[in-house]
This record gives C-alpha cells, structure tokens and sequence, in this order.
C-alpha cells in the first residue's frame, strides 16, 4: 500500500467527521465543564485499565498473577509471550488466522465490488430485488443458520478446510460490503466510463482499469472493516473449523481459556490474549477515522 | 450495447449471487425444513414430524424460561446503552465548542468495539473470577468487601455481569454514531434557541433528540436483534457453553447451540433457531413501527 493512498482515505473521513460544535448554548458553568470531565475521564479508565491489566498480567510470573494481581511484574516475564507462541500454539493460530484471511479479504473485494458496480451503475429488470436481497442478510444474526451451514459446509466436503472458512468468510461479508460499495460506486462520475467507451475500452477495461481505481478510498474502508470483523470472527471458526491444528486465534484463546482451569498457566493465557489483540490495535490506531465513518455508515440515515 | 451490457452483468453478479445463495440464504432456508424432522445424533435419517418440536416447545420450561432472560436483555440493554451513549455524545460539546480530551475520549471509548469478543470475554471473566478478580480486589479496597461475590455463579448476577460487558462495550460505538447525526445538525438551530433563552437542557430535548431521532430508533433496532443474539459473550465469559456459570445466564441462543452441538439435536435445535428467526423479524417490523414519529427535514 503506498503513501498517497493512506492520504486519500484520510482526508475523505476528515470531512465526514468534522468536529464541529454541536449543543450550542453558552450556560455550561465551570462546575458543569468539571464533572464532564470527571464523568468522560471515569469512563475512558473504566474502558483502558482492564486492557492495561491484561498486558502488565501478561508480563508477570503465575505465582505473582496469583499472590499480587495489582502489583507491577518484579521482572518482566518474556518468556510468557514465548509460551503461548510455542507451547500454547497461538503462533500457529496466527498463521492460520493469516492464510483464512488472505483469501477472504481477496475475495470479498473482488466479489462485492463487481456485484456492487452492476448494482450500482447498470439498470436492469430484477435489480431492486438482488440489491435489497442482499441487505436483508445484514438483519440476521449468523447463529441463525449455523446448524444447516455446518452440515451444508460438511456435505461440501469442506469441512475443517481453509478454502470451506474462506468461501463462508465472503458469503457472509458480503451484505455490508455490497451495502457500502454500492452507495459508494453511485458517487463516481459518469463521464469517465462514456469517454473510455468511446475510445473502444470493453466494459471489462473500465471496471478493472477505470472504475476500481477510483474506488479505492471505499475498497480501503471496506478492507479494514472486514479485516477487524473476520480477525473478530469467533462462531464460524468454532463451529466450522473442528481440526486443532487448524484453529483460528479466536477460537485458540477460547479453548486455551477454558483449558486454563486445568492447566494453570495464566501468564501464558494472558501473553495470548496480547497478541491477539495487537494487530487489532494497530489497524484501529492507523486507521480510526476511516473505521469509524465505515463502521456507523450503516446506522446513519440516509 | 444491450449485448454488452448483459455480458457484464451476469459473470459480475454470479459469484455473489452463487456465494450468498448457498452459504446464507440455503442454509436458512433448510433451517425450517429440517425445524420439522426429528433428525437427531450422526444417524442419517431424517424422519418428518411436522410441528411436533414447536409443540414440544411451547412446553419446555427451559426454553421458557431462557427466553424470558432474552425479555429482560431486551428492556435493558437498548435502554441502558442508548441512554449512556446519548449522554456521553451530549456532554462531548460545551457552550458550543468540543471539550478539551474530545478527541482522546472519542478513540478511547470506541475501542472495545474493535477488539475481539473473545479477548473482552476473557478480560472480563478475570474481573468477575472471586479470589484474584479485578472486581472483588476493588470492593475491598474501597472498604466495600461485604458486596463481594461469586459473580459468575450467583444466579443472582451472572446474567447481568454479562451485560454489564456488552455494555460497556458498546457505549462507544453507539456514542459515536450519535455524534455523527448531531454533527450534520446545523448549529444557526442552537444559535436561535439561545437566542430565545434555551438551556443545555432544553436545547439538547427540543432539538438534538428530535433531530437524532431516526438514528437511536436505529440503533434500538440494532440493539434489540443483539439482545436475541447475545450468546457468545456468555460463553467466553462464564468459561465455557455448558458451566455452571452458562447455565444459569441461559438464553435462547445458547439453549439453540447447547441442543445442536452438544446433544446433537438438530431438528429441535433448528426449531428453536426458526422461532428466533420470527421473532427476529417481528421484532424489527415492531419497533419501527411503534417508534415511527414525525421525520423533520433540514
């Protein structure tokens, strides 16, 4: 990914979510501006101190996990981390995790964007129909069909696949992806795929060429939204993916969890726990703007 | 033309169309079809009862009962979440200018929607655990010790420890969300009011509520299919589908997939999820209707 993209995907949110002032009148007293601040402070350490926890429980020893939970580790435990890499497999979720989302990110792309640029461009008799078929997928909690899917993805012989996981990943991305890309397409001007018809360019070259392009600020929202939702992704993994060694990390730091009870390594879990989390920090960091006007689009009028 | 077009419409619609077909409408489809079998186990066969397990249903107390918690999730989760986030987005401006932190509080705050449910369920499942929980350490610091509990198996506050983390989760998302329709509220409307002698108050009730109206009533849709949903962060935070703890913060989603993949009872599992389904549905259609109120263009 090169620097002028990240540009194009930061302005356009800067203008979505401009911070303008919003309750206008002037009585906030100095006592009211004080417990707003009390108030939203006491949240944000509400929502920072147990993630803070996780990591500095991370780095201590079990004995202190259990003997002194509010101490600070005597000497960082980095051994913990290796632990969970190693022993407690999380490397191997990882990689796992890594492979599964490679192809579905490819592929919710590829698949939404072409369905969303016909939906959106080319009038056709049916199109209500498919466009609205589409988002009424967006109401229905996946637990709904998760008995059929598994017997669906098990007559398929698919599964406990990689390529099963990956083909369910897409097919349920695709209500929200389709959703956004297809408003997005809308807003891409007529006039450049009129001058490329006239030039001779097939239908083919304007989408692969022209049109996709141009889209790439709502492809790069679209590619985040999905990374964090299928990195988060927890059920399908659970119910589709039986085989150990072919665990996601969701579900590996569900079952090391539960193991925990028996097996008593907390430091380990914890050291697991960070790691899953990391990747998901960064992405938020990096991109919290774009996230943000990508994740509340959905709920927005209009 | 037309020849073309329609040469890019198939193949560009087809993969979709065949992904979504197979692996979310068929399997929702089969879901009622196999509702009425009394498939059960790894035997084949899957003999036709018609609405024998929605009879068996309406009878089973624990269904009963499991979706009575779902009730309770319904009242209080949109209420709470929406009620914290709406007063959170309120505070975020003050005499017309973003607060000092705004920025900070906002990133903050959002954060937990973007982590796994698994990590917040475990995170918090060592808030609750009794001897060297996050949550019993503070009581007796704060010299509250007698309020200490075994959160996660009293019956009393399982169900509601859960929420507390759904919760908590989800104020930041739905904060936002309504601070992105407050912002495309034209301020010359709270000029005006102040003008007229409006308070924060006042202002935030004749103007800012209406105005939003359209996205809370959206988000009291979103919530309200999460109340029905609401299993996995039982389960990663009770430490398992069938503890102690699990059992007894029971809803309906969670009876569904102790029935189907621990006793392997699929076509009573699957009637329970077509019962959700409907209520999925019904629900939606309800809310909006009963939430319909006066649009205001601007």
């Amino acid at each position: 990914m090169n620097a002028p993209a990240i540009r194009t995907v930061e302005e356009a949110p800067a203008a979505l979510v401009r911070e303008r002032p919003v309750a206008g009148s002037g009585v906030g007293s100095a006592t009211g501006a004080g417990l707003t601040q009390i108030l939203l402070a006491g949240w944000a350490v509400a929502v920072i101190f147990p993630f803070v926890w996780m990591v500095v429980t991370a780095l201590k020893a079990d004995p202190e996990i259990l003997s002194s939970p509010w101490r600070l580790p005597a000497a960082a435990q980095w051994d913990n981390f290796a632990r969970a890499w190693t022993q407690a497999r999380i490397g191997r979720f990882f990689f796992n995790t890594l492979l599964v989302l490679a192809g579905s990110l490819a592929g919710t792309l590829l698949v939404s964007s072409m369905a969303a640029y016909v939906l959106a461009r080319f009038p056709f008799p049916g199109r209500n129909v498919v466009f609205y078929g589409f988002v009424a997928g967006l109401m229905f909690p996946v637990f709904l069909a998760l008995v059929p899917l598994y017997f669906l993805v098990d007559d398929l012989g698919l599964l406990g696949t990689y390529q099963g996981l990956i083909l369910v990943y897409i097919a349920y991305s695709l209500p929200f992806t389709i959703f956004f890309l297809t408003a997005f397409f809308k807003t891409l001007p007529n006039e450049v795929g009129e001058a490329a018809i006239l030039d001779g360019a097939s239908q083919y070259q304007i989408f692969f060429q022209i049109m996709l392009p141009l889209a790439k600020p709502g492809l790069i929202a679209m590619g985040i939204f999905n990374f964090l939702g299928q990195w988060n992704q927890f059920l399908l993994p659970l119910v589709l993916m039986p085989d150990e060694n072919r665990y996601l990390l969701s579900q590996g730091l569900y079952f090391l969890a539960v193991q925990q009870g028996y097996q008593n390594d907390y430091g380990a879990l914890f050291a697991a726990m960070t790691i899953t989390m990391i990747p998901t920090l960064v992405v938020y960091v990096l991109f919290q703007r774009r996230l943000e006007a990508g994740l509340t689009a959905g709920a927005l009028k209009g | 033309m037309h020849y073309q077009k329609y040469r890019l419409i198939v193949p560009f619609l087809l993969p979709a169309i065949l992904l979504y077909g197979v692996f979310v409408v068929w399997p929702y489809a089969q879901a009622i079809y196999v509702s009425m079998t009394s498939w059960r186990g790894v035997s084949p066969s899957r003999p036709f009862v018609g609405l024998d397990n929605y009879r068996r249903l309406a009878e089973d107390s624990r269904f009963v009962e499991a979706l009575s918690r779902n009730g309770q999730l319904l009242i209080v989760l949109p209420l709470v979440t929406i009620a914290i986030s709406l007063v959170f987005a309120a505070l975020f401006t003050q005499g017309g200018q973003a607060i000092p932190g705004a920025g900070f509080y906002r990133i903050v705050f959002f954060f937990p929607q973007v982590i796994p449910a698994v990590i917040v369920g475990i995170l918090w499942s060592y808030v609750y655990t009794p001897n060297i929980g996050l949550l019993n350490g503070v009581l007796r610091n704060v010299g509250l010790g007698g309020l200490q509990r075994s959160w996660l198996t009293d019956p009393a506050t399982v169900l509601w420890a859960v929420v507390a983390v759904a919760i908590w989760s989800s104020v930041g998302f739905y904060m936002v969300i309504f601070l992105a329709a407050m912002q495309s509220i034209p301020s010359s409307f709270y000029e005006a009011a102040v003008l007229d002698g409006a308070t924060r108050w006042s202002s935030f009730r004749d103007i800012t509520f209406p105005l939003i109206w359209e996205t809370v009533r959206t988000s009291i849709i979103y919530l309200s299919i999460a109340a029905l949903d609401f299993f996995i962060l039982i389960i990663v935070v009770s430490g398992g589908s069938t503890t102690m703890g699990a059992q007894r913060a029971e809803v309906a989603a969670l009876y569904l997939y102790n029935q189907a993949f621990d006793k392997n009872r699929w076509g009573y599992a699957s009637a329970i999820g077509v019962v959700l389904l409907l209520l999925t549905l019904v629900l939606s259609v309800g809310i909006m209707r009963l939430t319909r109120r006066e649009t205001y263009e601007y």
